[in-house]
Formats: structure tokens, C-alpha cells, sequence
């Protein structure tokens, strides 16, 4: 088993499933509905395995494949997970599955459009698994182009706006990302390799300044594709007008490469950089907790709710790495892992109202729990994880991501020596805890304002009521999504001690280089 | 029975929720079933609840019945539950308030299968923070309770219910933010979350060698900050006056069944987390002045003086406010902030022996801490009686208005008959079980609180006054205009076996209050030690 390319396995099934999806005949949409559940099942199998059996006594990167691609450059074809990484494998086979079974009834073009959602979901398993920078980015552009088609031939209200908007946005973050990376590739020896970058940036004689310039294209970079404040404003746009499986995938899953790239190529690699610059970072993410929860606050329609609760998740996952230690890295892996399958559930939701009713305003909705009771309770139990209601996995993260921001509280800020001229402690961490608390459950408490609206009102639109039921299927990915959220929340360490395994390596790195 | 006895807390409080799934499970069509099947089922953990109190060890004393497994490592969180003679009685008050709430909740309608698969999730998360010993697991049932109660006021309130819902859940979860940030401290400056550990002289937080730096500030400074986090938000849960303006609205509105286990048992999780967390982890803060330098008679106004006179504030202003109202059920609402200031003067006079310089014989402390245990007993049965009659009579007539009831007593003869008999018991008359507690408190107040307890006892007039009004509107007087043509059906047999255990616990313990009063004194003695 130890030489088994498992990992290569789990990203190469569905890119199979797309070549057999082309070769399915037009018109046979059930076969072709089929090979694409299938292919993301046995994903999901394959990342559960991975999760189960990585060692989480011994931690850092396991289940490594490595062969040379291009030698004369640099390059070779290197997977390999961590315990932060693993995780996000099963999360992303988890939703690519349930994206699959919410979009069933999906008439228009069936063979293309499963083609392309096997395609990106193949590239965001690639980007999770890759150890190779130049591979990484080759997954990560992968990703883009069925993300543009799918949202600009499958979309709803202006389309081709918000494909656009967030191919430009994404595209011209990654560039910035390369360029960082680029640069890192030049100056430390002539690889790719992440285990080669990262000797190569600590030997530099120079390295702190290297670090200090080279750290910001590229965390920023990807942190445009995690909804970074205030370069977030694709995402909104993008989502209202993705068809639902993209909006699940891309909220839940895709934006998290942003952050796990950010923390792997970013922080991991410039440790020094990253120490420098977070106390910054740590403002602008509170800022974007704020802006998401005022726009929550005006926002009616409900793929914009959804989306800003999206933005406010990655928020979080940001401010856990920006503390830079054990508490927070923890609760950036299982607010990726768990707030991803939340927001995934959310957009399923938010999809299969929009499906029926044709309706997107909560003013225009009401009474829906007579049409769709398990909608009901799924809609809840999202919101209550993403206000961080204890017994759901929101408050573990939470929990954690604001206990690593007061211990970073008491570290001094080498920025803030350098503008201010003395050196200060970075208060201002405590404070940024205290009012993130308070405004992701101002921001939670509107979005349950919205489930009392939709869900439990009287109902007033008499036509409502005659919606089709939700059918097996959906019923089971509702279901199946809230079980993982209520499983985790209640026994935490399941996931938790894998991730505790990847950050501990983490942290051991960003220590041994300060 | 060696599963039974080693996990004897965990299986009292998760039997609820196979209850729950039984319910979820049975075909909503069978109505009669889920109803009186969960009510069956109940009676499962009161037995067991009964078991454990009259198993408990009162020589031994301490935590009892001790379970601990691995849960979040990652913030030193474990899955630790115990119960002393602090939290067994409400343990059983728990499981014996849930199967009377459920048959006040027979007839409710509208999906009784929602209903009674929440009112499980409801006992299993109240029953969890009275057994929990470790502070996230106890964070973590404390704010569970909130998602049941909000829906059963939501779905099956009556027609102010959204406002009330929304109300009680932002008011509470707003209140407790201020103890989940202190929580995260407390779990970074002692490094655990053990409450046996954190109580502990090695353990406590804020002293000795479990500090984190806050801003530059000293960790007296972190301590009282942290304290005051977890005042608040217990104080709202109690009500302490001013924080009790989300009790009426949610009381009232909520449905019967609802507002037996909101008065019943909601309101003793704010009570018991006083006795629990805030009296051992910050004994030494209640002596503090709360604005260093200023006094009054020259006296410093200390945390201790200042619950105490807050206590007094609800005590008289819960009793005005019941006076003044015309709705039955929000008279009996605002009469349990009358009540629960009784639990707090309590606390209060039991809080200042914490130190050692009081000059307060423990004798006193022990005394007024039990009476608040014992209160928080004995208002759970009277304002759960209470609730259920309210309900009782507006099931028939339709109005809670007291100025249209009139003369019921000689058309519904029994209902008037257990009506006297439980509000006498909420009086607080000799031989039931309020007049026990209530004296206690105030004798044991007495020596700390002097002029406070006088005073209180005062507002205990009032207390007369609002019980007899209410009496007197519904019970006697000519018969209302509406009833005279359409006479009203009396209390029925189902409707009698709700209320009657409360009558005959009421009683018991007026008589022979020492049933409940040796297990908690033990309680009570080995948080003052």
C-alpha cells in the first residue's frame, strides 16, 4: 500500500469521468448524470481513506508522490498532504458529490456541463495535493477556465457580468501570486519544489527583507481568490449569477485553495514575511467582517446573503492563519473543512428554492416550510454554524481561531516597529477578537432573520405552496451535509486531530525560522 | 447495571435524545402516540435522576458519579461530567418538570411530532449543563438550549411570538458573548477547562501563574472584566433587575409546556451558574469594590453589595410590576423576577463568606446559599404550577385578560381549589416549600445584608398583594359576563395529573424540606470551603 498513488488516483478519476462524459452520447443524460456522481464518489471514498489512515502521530506530509517532469526547470509532478490538507480533500469530495445531487434535473447541455464541473473538481484536488509550485499553478489556472464557461453558458441574471468580473479578478490574483513565486524560483535555486523553495528562502543572506517584499504578492494574490476585503467583490457577483453546483464548489471549496495556498506557498515559505505583514492582514480581514455583516444587514436577495456569509466564512479562516500560531491554524483547518460543507449546504439550499419558486428576494418569499420542511432545518442548522452555535463545528473554529488571536495579542509587531519606530505589542489583536465575536453572530442573527422570513412566516404567495417537494436525492444531500456539520461539531477531535497534526509541523516552521 | 452505574449522568441526559429520535421516526399522522409515548418515555431519566440523588453519598460529598473521556484535546477540553448536591436536585427537578410540561403540551396541534422532538433536545441540553464539569462542554449545552426554547416560542407561541422569540435569543446570546471571550481567556491563561481544575487554588485563573498579558493590564483587572462577562450573563438568565425585560415577552408568548420548563428550569441554569462557576473561579472578586474609593454609610460597595441590592430591586420591582398587570400569564411572569431575587440575595450573602475577612460565620453563609439552591427548587414547582393553571384557563375561555375572568371558583370548582393551593405555595405560606427557602435566605442574609434583607422582606408584601389580586380577579367576584352563557368546562383528569405531582412536591418539601436540604447543604458547604 505505501506505494499506491492514491492521491494521483483521487484527482485523476474525475478528469477520466470527463473524457468518458464527452464519449457518453448526447442524449443519454442519465448515464452521463451517473459517471459524474460516480467518478466524485469514489473521490470521496478515496480522500475518506486518506483522511482515515494518515498518520497523525507522525504528521507532517505523508502519502508523497514524486517523479521528474521537466528536470532542466525545476519541475516535477510531487503531491503529498499534511493534516491540513487532508481534510480539505474530503471536504471537496464531499461537495463535489452533493453539487452532483442537487443538480439532478439539470436539462440544458447535461454532457457539457457535468464535463466541465468534473473538470475543475479535478483541478481543486490538484491544487490541495500539489508540493510543486509550478504544479500547483498549472491546477489552480485549471480551475478558472470551467469556471468561467460553466457560470457564463449556465448562469442566470448577468452572466456574462459576473463571469467576467470574477475570471478578471482571479486571474490577475494569480498573476500577482506567480510573479511572488517567480521570484521566489529565481532567487532560491532553480526548483519548483516546495521543499526546495522553502530550504532555498531560509539560506538566502538577505532573507528577512527578501521575505518581507516577496511574502505580500503572493499571500495577496491568493488571498483575492479566498475573498481577502477588499478584494472580495467578485465573489458576491459570481455567486448570485453561478448555477448552483458551481456556487457549492466555488463557496465551499475553491475559495478555500485561496487560503490553503496562501498559508502553503505564502506563510510557509516566508515565515519572516508573514510575521511582518499579519498585523495588517489581521485589520483588513476585521474589516471584512464588518462589511459582510452590514451588507447582510441590506441585502434581500438570498444568493447575495449566501454569498456575503461566504466571504464572512473565508474571513475567519484568514484571521486564524493571520494569528500565526498552534490555536489559530487549528481553527483555520476545521473553519476550511467545516465551513466550506456549510456554505456548500447553504447554496444547495439557496439553488433549490430559486429552482422552484423562480424567486430570489426574501420580501417575495414566505411559508416555505410547508413546501420544504428538511430545507427548513438545514437552513437553520447553517445558520446556527455560522453564527458559531456550540455543538456545530462554527464554535470549534471559532473557539480556537479567537484563543490564537489573543495569545498572538501579547507578541510584539515587528511592523509596527518599523512604522512607528518602537517597538509595541500587537494589541490590537484583542480588540479585533472582541469585535469579530460580536459581529459574526450580529451577522448570523440577520441571516437567521432571513430563515424566519423564508422558511416559518405565513405564507402570502399562495402560489408558493404549490411547489414541487424536494425529491430523494436532495433530500439526501440536505441530509448528508448536515450530519457531517453535527458530527463534527459534537466530536470535534474526528477532524481535529488530523489537522492538529498538519499545523504542528506548521507552526514548527514558522518558529524554527523566527 | 455496572454501564448503568459508571455512566450514570450521561445516560440521564442523552435519553432524551433517543427520545427525540423515536419521535422523529414515528409518522406524524400519530399524533397520539408521539404524545403520550414521549411522556412514557420521560419518566425513563426521572427515575434514573431519582436513583442518583438518593444514591448520592452525603458523608463523601463532592462530585459524584464522575465520567471523563477525551473530547478537544486541541484547547485542553474534556468530556468531563459530575454532579454534587448542588446540581442533583435541579438534575431531578429537570426530569420531573419534563413529563408534566409534555402533557400541558396534549394539546397542542400543530405537529406535535416538532414539538416533542425539540422539547427532548431541550431536556438533554439543560440536563447537560448541570452535569457538565468541564467549562466548553458546559458553554456548549448552556447555548443549545436557547435553538429548542426559540422555536417552541417561534412555532407555537401565541400572537406576539416572533418578536418575543427573536427577543429572548438576542438577548441571551448577546449576553453570553461577553462570557464565550472570557472563556477563551480563562482557557488560555489557566491552559485547561477543567471547572474541578479551575476552581482549584492551583488552577484558578487570573492568579498565581495562569495569566496571559492583556493589553499591559493587570490580572486583577483581567479578573474582575472576566467576572463581570460571566455576571452579566448569568444575571440575565436569572433575571437579575435591569437585564429582565426579554422575561415577560418570551414567558408570555411562549406556549404552556414552553413556559413551565422557561421558568421552571431556564431560569435556574443563570442561578446555578453562579453557584457553579462564578462564586469558586472568583471568590475573592466578589469582596471588591466595584468603583474603587466611593462608599456609601462608610461602606466600600462591593460585587457582593451591589448583587444584593439588585436582589432587592427585583424583589420589590418584580412584585410591582406583577401588581400592575391586567394579563394573567405576565403577572406570573414578572413574578418570577419577584421570586428569582430571592435566589440571588442568596448567592449574594453566600458570595461575601467567600472571603475569608467577611467576618460572616460560615453557619450564615451556608444557610442563605442553601436557601438560594432550595428556591431555585421550590419556584421551578410554583412558577411551573403556575404556568400550567394560566394555561389551563386559557385553553377555555381564550383570554388571559384578568378583568374578564370573575367567579370561576363556583364553575370550576377543582381548577379554583388548586389554584389557591399553588399560589399559596408561590406566597410562600408556612408548610410549603417557598416559605422554607425564602426564610432561609433571609436568615441567612440577614448578618451580611441587614438593611437589604429588611427591606426584602418588605417587597415580600407585595408578593401578597399581586397573588391575592390575581385570586381574587379570577376566582371570586360575579362569574364574568362571557361565562355565564357558556359555562366552562372544569380541570380534566389529564390536566390534574400535570399539576398534582408539583402539589404534592410543594407540600413534601414545606413539610420535610430536609429531603432535599441534606444534599444540598453538603453542596453548598464544599463550595464555601
Amino acid at each position: 500500500m505505501a506505494n499506491f498513488p492514491i492521491l494521483t488516483l483521487i484527482m485523476i478519476v474525475p478528469m477520466i469521468g470527463t473524457v468518458v462524459v464527452l464519449l457518453t452520447p448526447r442524449d443519454r443524460t442519465d448515464a452521463i448524470k451517473a459517471v459524474a456522481a460516480g467518478a466524485f464518489f469514489i473521490s470521496m471514498l478515496l480522500s475518506l481513506a486518506v483522511f482515515i489512515s494518515y498518520d497523525r502521530l507522525a504528521g507532517g506530509f505523508q502519502f508523497q508522490e514524486k517523479s521528474s517532469w521537466i528536470p532542466s526547470l525545476g519541475i516535477s509532478y510531487h503531491v503529498g498532504v499534511d493534516g491540513f490538507s487532508a481534510p480539505q480533500l474530503l471536504l471537496t469530495g464531499i461537495v463535489a458529490f452533493c453539487a452532483v445531487l442537487v443538480s439532478w434535473k439539470q436539462a440544458d447541455r447535461p454532457r457539457e456541463y457535468f464535463a466541465f464541473l468534473l473538470l475543475l473538481v479535478a483541478g481543486v484536488f490538484g491544487s490541495f495535493m500539489a508540493l510543486d509550485a509550478f504544479l500547483m499553478l498549472i491546477f489552480y489556472e485549471m480551475v478558472l477556465f470551467p469556471v468561467y464557461v460553466l457560470i457564463a453558458g449556465w448562469g442566470s441574471k448577468r452572466r456574462e457580468y459576473a463571469a467576467m468580473k470574477l475570471t478578471i479578478y482571479l486571474f490577475v490574483g494569480s498573476l500577482v501570486a506567480i510573479i511572488g513565486l517567480l521570484a521566489i524560483y529565481f532567487q532560491a535555486g532553480n526548483s519548483f519544489d516546495f521543499f526546495d523553495l522553502q530550504a532555498g528562502v531560509r539560506s538566502l543572506p538577505n532573507t528577512e527583507a527578501f521575505q518581507r517584499i516577496w511574502f505580500l504578492p503572493v499571500f495577496v494574490g491568493f488571498g483575492v481568490l479566498a475573498s481577502l476585503w477588499p478584494l472580495h467583490n467578485w465573489s458576491p457577483d459570481g455567486y448570485a449569477a453561478a448555477p448552483t453546483a458551481v456556487s457549492m464548489l466555488h463557496g465551499g471549496v475553491l475559495k478555500a485553495t485561496g487560503a490553503y495556498c496562501a498559508l502553503r506557498f505564502g506563510v510557509q515559505l516566508m515565515p519572516e514575511g508573514a510575521n511582518f505583514w499579519m498585523p495588517v492582514v489581521v485589520i483588513f480581514c476585521l474589516a471584512g467582517l464588518i462589511y459582510a455583516a452590514g451588507i447582510a444587514y441590506r441585502q434581500t436577495d438570498l444568493k447575495y446573503i449566501i454569498g456575503f456569509s461566504s466571504v464572512s466564512h473565508l474571513g475567519l479562516v484568514l484571521l486564524g492563519i493571520a494569528a500565526l500560531n498552534a490555536h489559530g491554524l487549528n481553527g483555520a483547518g476545521i473553519e476550511l473543512f467545516a465551513g466550506g460543507v456549510m456554505t456548500g449546504l447553504m447554496f444547495a439550499l439557496v439553488g433549490m428554492i430559486y429552482e422552484r419558486a423562480h424567486l430570489r428576494d426574501v420580501n417575495e418569499l414566505s411559508g416555505l416550510v410547508r413546501v420544504m420542511p428538511l430545507a427548513a432545518v438545514g437552513f437553520i442548522v447553517g445558520a446556527l454554524a455560522l453564527m458559531g452555535m456550540p455543538g456545530l463545528p462554527g464554535f470549534i473554529a471559532e473557539l480556537q481561531i479567537f484563543m490564537g488571536l489573543w495569545s498572538a495579542a501579547g507578541t510584539p509587531s515587528a511592523f509596527a516597529a518599523q512604522v512607528f519606530g518602537s517597538a509595541i505589542n500587537s494589541w490590537w489583536y484583542a480588540v479585533v477578537a472582541i469585535v469579530g465575536v460580536i459581529v459574526i453572530v450580529i451577522n448570523a442573527a440577520w441571516t437567521l432573520r432571513v430563515a424566519q422570513r423564508v422558511f416559518f412566516s405565513e405564507p402570502e404567495n399562495t402560489e408558493l405552496l404549490k411547489l414541487p417537494r424536494l425529491d430523494g436525492l436532495e433530500k439526501f444531500a440536505i441530509a448528508f451535509m448536515c450530519a457531517i456539520l453535527i458530527f463534527v461539531g459534537l466530536m470535534p477531535n474526528s477532524v481535529m486531530s488530523v489537522v492538529e497534526a498538519g499545523v504542528q509541523a506548521i507552526v514548527r516552521g514558522l518558529t524554527t525560522a523566527g | 447495571m455496572n454501564l448503568l452505574n459508571s455512566n450514570l449522568l450521561s445516560i440521564i441526559t442523552f435519553l432524551p435524545l433517543v427520545g427525540m429520535v423515536l419521535v422523529l421516526i414515528t409518522p406524524s399522522s400519530q399524533k397520539q402516540v408521539i404524545r403520550w409515548g414521549s411522556i412514557a418515555f420521560s419518566l425513563i431519566p426521572l427515575v434514573l435522576s431519582l436513583y442518583a440523588f438518593f444514591s448520592y453519598n452525603q458523608s463523601q460529598g463532592g462530585f459524584q458519579f464522575m465520567e471523563s473521556m477525551v473530547w478537544f484535546p486541541q484547547v485542553n477540553a474534556t468530556y468531563k461530567v459530575g454532579a454534587d448536591g448542588i446540581s442533583l436536585p435541579l438534575i431531578v427537578l429537570t426530569c420531573f418538570l419534563s413529563p408534566l410540561a409534555m402533557i400541558f403540551s396534549t394539546r397542542i396541534e400543530k405537529s406535535p411530532k416538532a414539538f416533542y422532538a425539540l422539547f427532548f433536545l431541550l431536556q438533554t441540553s439543560l440536563l447537560g449543563v448541570f452535569i457538565s464539569l468541564d467549562l466548553v462542554v458546559f458553554f456548549l449545552f448552556y447555548e443549545i438550549s436557547l435553538v429548542p426554547m426559540y422555536f417552541m416560542i417561534n412555532q407555537w407561541g401565541s400572537a406576539n411570538r416572533r418578536y418575543a422569540s427573536l427577543k429572548f435569543i438576542l438577548y441571551t446570546m448577546a449576553a453570553s458573548l461577553g462570557m464565550l471571550l472570557a472563556i477563551q481567556v480563562i482557557g488560555l491563561a489557566s491552559k485547561s477547562y477543567d471547572i474541578t481544575y479551575l476552581v482549584s487554588d492551583l488552577g484558578r485563573p487570573f492568579t498565581g501563574s495562569n495569566t496571559i498579558s492583556l493589553l499591559g493590564a493587570d490580572p486583577s483587572v483581567a479578573k474582575a472584566i472576566a467576572f463581570i462577562a460571566f455576571s452579566v450573563a448569568f444575571a440575565l438568565k436569572i433575571p437579575v433587575w435591569p437585564l429582565h425585560t426579554w422575561l415577560p415577552d418570551a414567558h408570555t408568548e411562549a406556549p404552556t409546556g414552553g413556559s413551565m420548563m422557561l421558568a421552571g428550569i431556564l431560569l435556574k441554569l443563570g442561578g446555578y451558574g453562579f453557584f457553579r462557576l462564578v462564586m469558586p473561579i472568583f471568590p475573592d472578586v466578589w469582596s471588591q469594590a466595584v468603583i474603587p474609593g466611593f462608599g456609601l454609610f462608610g461602606q466600600p460597595v462591593t460585587y457582593a453589595v451591589l448583587f444584593a441590592f439588585l436582589a432587592f430591586l427585583s424583589i420589590l420591582l418584580g412584585a410591582f410590576a406583577s401588581w400592575g398587570q391586567t394579563d394573567f400569564k405576565r403577572l406570573v411572569a414578572y413574578s418570577s423576577v419577584n421570586h428569582m431575587g430571592f435566589v440571588v440575595l442568596g448567592i449574594a450573602s453566600a458570595a461575601i463568606a467567600l472571603n475569608p475577612n467577611s467576618g460572616i460565620r460560615e453557619i450564615d453563609a451556608t444557610i442563605a446559599g442553601s436557601g438560594a439552591v432550595l428556591q431555585m427548587v421550590t419556584h421551578g414547582l410554583s412558577s411551573a404550577a403556575m404556568f400550567a393553571l394560566v394555561g389551563v384557563v386559557y385553553e377555555r375561555t381564550h383570554t388571559r385578560d384578568l378583568t374578564k375572568y370573575g367567579g370561576l371558583w363556583t364553575i370550576m370548582p377543582l381548577y379554583g381549589g388548586i389554584l389557591l393551593f399553588c399560589s399559596m405555595g408561590a406566597l410562600g405560606l408556612p408548610g410549603l416549600s417557598g416559605f422554607v427557602s425564602e426564610f432561609m435566605v433571609t436568615r441567612g442574609g440577614w448578618s451580611a445584608f441587614t438593611l437589604l434583607t429588611i427591606l426584602s422582606m418588605a417587597g415580600l408584601l407585595i408578593t401578597g398583594i399581586y397573588v391575592l389580586k390575581a385570586l381574587q380577579k379570577v376566582l371570586h367576584g360575579p362569574v364574568g359576563e362571557e361565562w355565564q352563557h357558556h359555562p366552562l368546562k372544569d380541570i380534566n383528569f389529564a390536566e390534574v395529573l400535570g399539576v398534582a405531582p408539583l402539589m404534592g412536591a410543594m407540600l413534601v418539601l414545606g413539610i420535610y424540606p430536609a429531603l432535599a436540604l441534606n444534599i444540598i447543604n453538603v453542596g453548598v458547604q464544599g463550595l464555601l470551603r
